[in-house]
Formats: structure tokens, C-alpha cells, sequence
């Protein structure tokens, strides 16, 4: 059982540090973004699930040969209150380490829960107010400001896309159909219960660098996804015009010799990626793999990067209970 | 039949339409005569008033306590709110990203201006 706690800990460090640094290189979750999102969440349950498993089985160690015998051992010492003689403090503070670790994770999943419940109701109540519903969109309203603003708040029947007037006069049916798909793309797919979960894994172990790299990319692979999606209902033209304008912010300088058809418009998706400079931003690069389309991975990548996250899942609970079925 | 949030609506938007302040009995006489199907049952004052409140609980509606009826008046104008609104979606803070979902993240300035030239078509 000793060398389980071993495995495990390394299995936590690992998950932690060097696996979320190479996956957040990786170039392939741009052409694979839903199979990147499913290993993201069994490195960061697999991760958590290894920290607490290692302390758990370090700590008690001297009471038993796998988990569950030494977590009876464990209740017994407590209602007998004999735990200094067989635990060492060592091992009860390993213990108590990861009782405290594993409370932390799932308070903070649940105060996350409901902070973003109160904002989000909070705003979905001004809304009410300042918004008039779209006279073409159900579940849309419309908000008066000169800024071109689209989101959706999320919130199961309630679910609302907000555009702003800004956005309405800026850009053509065609392209505010591509940002309308796109956001309920975002509600349909439930990007926000991802964003959730990954925000609470943030705000508790905001030092660790899996819980940074995990939140960045997710909130990129959802754009991505929800892009996708945009794609199978309008062209790829118009999903990138649509990024662009509302991506600078402002209307074009020469937009008004250009009238307001997109057809006279210039043709963003014609530029050439290869000579186009972009920053670095997530934007840009959301552009920039709309408008160099890579191949989708082979079935063999995709299932090797599948199987990948189904052994993560597996490991730390088999380590976890049955190391004598291993040793 | 009027749900709550649709009086509120209908209160503020009486209120954002007048720089004087209202009282509930005007405000109500006001409802009687918008000609949206949902509000057109009669009101009771008592209604009005707890809108009112819940909408000073809310902090958009304050209220002179010193002269009776009580007058009411929107804190500030429907603008300021859009604007106030807006600021909070459009402002950059990772933990805000769960609440909402943006079409477009924060574009920081040297960016926007890449995608301009890229709209620009070269």
C-alpha cells in the first residue's frame, strides 16, 4: 500500500505541472477541440483525485492493506481514541491534509455555484429592465448601446442571448445569424457548467499551474466549439467577418463608402493567413484557425488522446483501492 | 396576468420617462393608461408599492421620506444603467468568464488593430 501513495503522488505531480504545460502547447486541440476538452476534465479530476488519494494513503498506511480496511481501521482509532499509539502525527497530518484538501475542493465548487448564480440573476433582473425582447429571435433581447456586445447568460429556461443595438447596426442578418448561432451553441452545449466547474478549480488552487493553464484553455476550446458549430449554419466568411468586426470594436473607417451589403464589403477570409501578423490573443487565434482550416484528427490520434483520458479516470481509483490487486 | 418583473418594467420605464419625482397613487393611474395587454388589469396601490420597494431594494428607485405620500423618482437614468451593465460584461476579470459567455473576449488594443487590417483586407 506504501508504494501506492508513491504512485499516486506522482501520478498528482505530474497532472499538476508538466501534463497541463504540454497540453496547453499542444497545437492538435485547435483541430481536435472536443476531445482536448474531455482530457482537460480527466486531468483535473484525475489530478484532484490523485492529491487526495496520496495523502489518504500515505496517512494510513499502518492501518491497513488497501483504503478500505484502513479506513475502518481509521473510525475505530477514532471512536477508541487511540490514535497515538498507531498513527505517527506525520500520518495524521497527512490525513487530516487531505480531508481539508478534498472539503476545500467542494466548498469552493459549491460558493462558485452560487456566486455565479447570484450575478448571473442579478443581471438577468436588469435585463429585464433595460431590455426589449428581438422581434425575430426568441430568447433574445436587445440592449440600447453603441458598443457591439453579444453574450449569452446561461440559467436553464431562462437562457437569454443579448445583443446590443451597436452590434444590430455594425453588422449584416447573415453575420448576427453567425454570432446568434455561435451563443446558442454556448447554451446548447452547456458550456457554462465547464466554466464552471473550471473556475472553482481555479479560485481553490489558484497557484497551481494546472488550474490557470485548465480555465485558459477551456474558455478557448469552447469558443472554438461553439465556432464549429456556427460553421455548419453560415459560411466561413461570414463567421470570420462577424469575429472581426465585433473583435476590433469599432466601425470601420471606410464602412460608409462601402454601403451596408456585406457583398461590397472586403473580404476578410480572402486575407492571407500566412502573411497576416496576428497577436497572439485568443481572438486572433480564433481567426487564425478559421481561416487555415486544419484537417481533423486521424481516428488513431483521437482515440489514442481519448483512451488517454479514460486511463486517468481509471488509475487513481484502482491505485486508490486495490493496490494488493497490482502488487 | 402581470408577473412582477413585468410591473417593475413598466414602473422604471414611467419613472426613467420623468426627471419629477411620482407618487404611487400617479404611478398607478399612469399603469392604468399603457395599453400592454398584461398590465391592463386595474391595480391596487398596494401593488405599486411593493413594486416600488423592491425596486428600492434594488437600488434604482429612492424615495422622499420626509413629505407624505411618499414620493418616488429613479436614482439615475436608463443610460447610466445600460452603460453600468455593459461595463460589467465587457470588463476583463477571469471569474467573471463563468457567468457570462462572450462572443468576443477582450481584445486588447494592438490586437483589435490586426483584426481592423485583417477586415481591411490586404
Amino acid at each position: 500500500m506504501f508504494w501506492a501513495s508513491y504512485l499516486l503522488a506522482a501520478l498528482a505531480i505530474v497532472l499538476a505541472w508538466p501534463a497541463p504545460i504540454a497540453l496547453s502547447r499542444a497545437a492538435w486541440t485547435a483541430r481536435a477541440p472536443f476531445t482536448a476538452m474531455v482530457l482537460w476534465q480527466s486531468i483535473a479530476l484525475a489530478g484532484g483525485l490523485s492529491m487526495i488519494g496520496a495523502l489518504l494513503v500515505w496517512g494510513l498506511e499502518p492501518l491497513g492493506d488497501n483504503l478500505v480496511a484502513a479506513s475502518a481501521g481509521f473510525l475505530e482509532l477514532l471512536l477508541t481514541d487511540a490514535s497515538a499509539r498507531t498513527l505517527g502525527v506525520v500520518h495524521v497530518f497527512a490525513v487530516s491534509a487531505a480531508v481539508l484538501l478534498f472539503a476545500h475542493l467542494v466548498f469552493t465548487l459549491v460558493l462558485t455555484f452560487v456566486r455565479i448564480r447570484r450575478q448571473r440573476s442579478r443581471h438577468r433582473d436588469m435585463l429585464t429592465l433595460l431590455s426589449s425582447p428581438s422581434t425575430e429571435q426568441p430568447a433574445t433581447v436587445v440592449i440600447s448601446h453603441p458598443a457591439p456586445v453579444a453574450y449569452c447568460l446561461p440559467g436553464g429556461a431562462h437562457s437569454v442571448t443579448v445583443m446590443s443595438d451597436g452590434l444590430m447596426d455594425l453588422l449584416t442578418q447573415a453575420e448576427l445569424d453567425a454570432v446568434l448561432t455561435h451563443e446558442n451553441a454556448h447554451l446548447h452545449q452547456r458550456h457554462h457548467l465547464l466554466l464552471w466547474a473550471f473556475a472553482a478549480w481555479r479560485s481553490a488552487l489558484p497557484w497551481l499551474p494546472t488550474s490557470q493553464l485548465a480555465q485558459r484553455a477551456v474558455s478557448e476550446l469552447i469558443e472554438m466549439l461553439a465556432d464549429d458549430e456556427a460553421l455548419r449554419r453560415v459560411d466561413r466568411a461570414t463567421l470570420v467577418r462577424a469575429i472581426v468586426i465585433v473583435g476590433s470594436g469599432e466601425v470601420h473607417p471606410d464602412r460608409d463608402e462601402l454601403g451596408s451589403t456585406a457583398a461590397d464589403r472586403p473580404h476578410a477570409a480572402t486575407a492571407d493567413p500566412a502573411r497576416s501578423t496576428l497577436g497572439d490573443g485568443s481572438t486572433a487565434h480564433r481567426v487564425r484557425r478559421l481561416l487555415a482550416p486544419l484537417p481533423p484528427l486521424r481516428r488513431l490520434q483521437q482515440t489514442a488522446a481519448l483512451s488517454a483520458a479514460g486511463l486517468l479516470l481509471v488509475v487513481p481509483p484502482v491505485l486508490l483501492v486495490m493496490p494488493e490487486m497490482l502488487g | 396576468m402581470a408577473t412582477l418583473g413585468d410591473l417593475e418594467r413598466t414602473v422604471m420605464d414611467l419613472l426613467w420617462a420623468t426627471t419629477d419625482s411620482t407618487t404611487a397613487n400617479e404611478l398607478r393611474d399612469a399603469i392604468a393608461e399603457v395599453p400592454a395587454p398584461e398590465t391592463g388589469r386595474e391595480l391596487a396601490v398596494t401593488t405599486v408599492l411593493t413594486v416600488l420597494s423592491r425596486l428600492e431594494k434594488k437600488g434604482l428607485v429612492e424615495r422622499e421620506r420626509n413629505i407624505r405620500p411618499h414620493r418616488y423618482r429613479a436614482v439615475t437614468s436608463r443610460e447610466d444603467h445600460t452603460a453600468e451593465l455593459m461595463h460589467e460584461v465587457l470588463v476583463t476579470a477571469p471569474d467573471r468568464d463563468a457567468v457570462l459567455a462572450r462572443f468576443i473576449g477582450s481584445v486588447s488594443e494592438a490586437e483589435a488593430q490586426t483584426l481592423r487590417t485583417l477586415l481591411g483586407g490586404s
